[in-house]
């Protein structure tokens, strides 16, 4: 496996990860209070930041471990992130979308912040997923 | 295993009659990952023009000798 190859599979894993425990702490607080009033805001941030900064550490400890000869980033790598990368920026745009109509029907902070935070999350998975998919069954 | 590309090739049976070019080999000769020449050998990977002209250039032969479109006959 190729260090790119193992890169889509940390973005993949970190995405996953960092928006669950953000789910699970906004979740468990909606428990007691209504969801519009939940403090979401620096379980974001925080998950945000711990998935930024999680995924560069991971990104530097698998380049330390990798052998030299798998380190190389081809002409196929390029390809594959290149589709990859397109198929994420869809959900950016879904997102954008998304937060510009909940803005426009004056929807609460709230699901504007949450729409864009899950377009990202998705963006960034399925971004992961379709680079893992055609490293695995070709194109 | 899928065939992600309408493109063969005789890689493999060109390094077992050269006897001595392993994919490791072929992939630094030409500047790619190993991974990316066994992508290519099993149809999973259409390479790029440069890349196949590399390929053909390392065996000493035509790039028909080493590539062929399966599409070719219609």
């Amino acid at each position: 496996m190729t260090l790119e190859e193992r890169r889509s599979w940390t973005s993949l894993a970190v995405a996953v990860v960092a928006y669950g425990v953000y789910v699970a702490i906004v979740v468990s607080r909606a428990a007691s209070a209504p969801l519009v009033d939940v403090d979401y805001v620096p379980a974001m941030l925080w998950t945000i930041g711990i998935a930024i900064v999680g995924s560069i550490l991971i990104n530097i400890g698998q380049a330390i471990f990798t052998p030299r000869r798998d380190q190389t980033v081809d002409v196929r790598d390029r390809d594959i992130a290149q589709i990859g990368d397109r198929v994420g920026q869809a959900f950016l745009v879904v997102g954008g979308v998304a937060a510009l109509l909940l803005a426009i029907i004056e929807a609460h902070y709230f699901y504007i912040a949450n729409v864009v935070y899950l377009c990202f999350v998705l963006s960034a998975v399925l971004s992961s997923v379709t680079k893992v998919v055609v490293y695995r069954r070709g194109f | 295993m899928v065939k992600a590309t309408s493109v063969t090739n005789n890689i493999r049976a060109l390094r077992a009659a050269t006897g001595e070019i392993t994919q490791a080999g072929l992939a630094e000769r030409i500047g790619v990952t190993r991974q990316t020449i066994i992508a290519i050998e099993q149809g999973r990977y259409s390479p790029s023009l440069e890349v196949a002209f590399q390929i053909a250039h390392v065996f000493g032969v035509p790039l028909d000798d080493v590539f062929q479109y399966g599409g070719s006959d219609s």
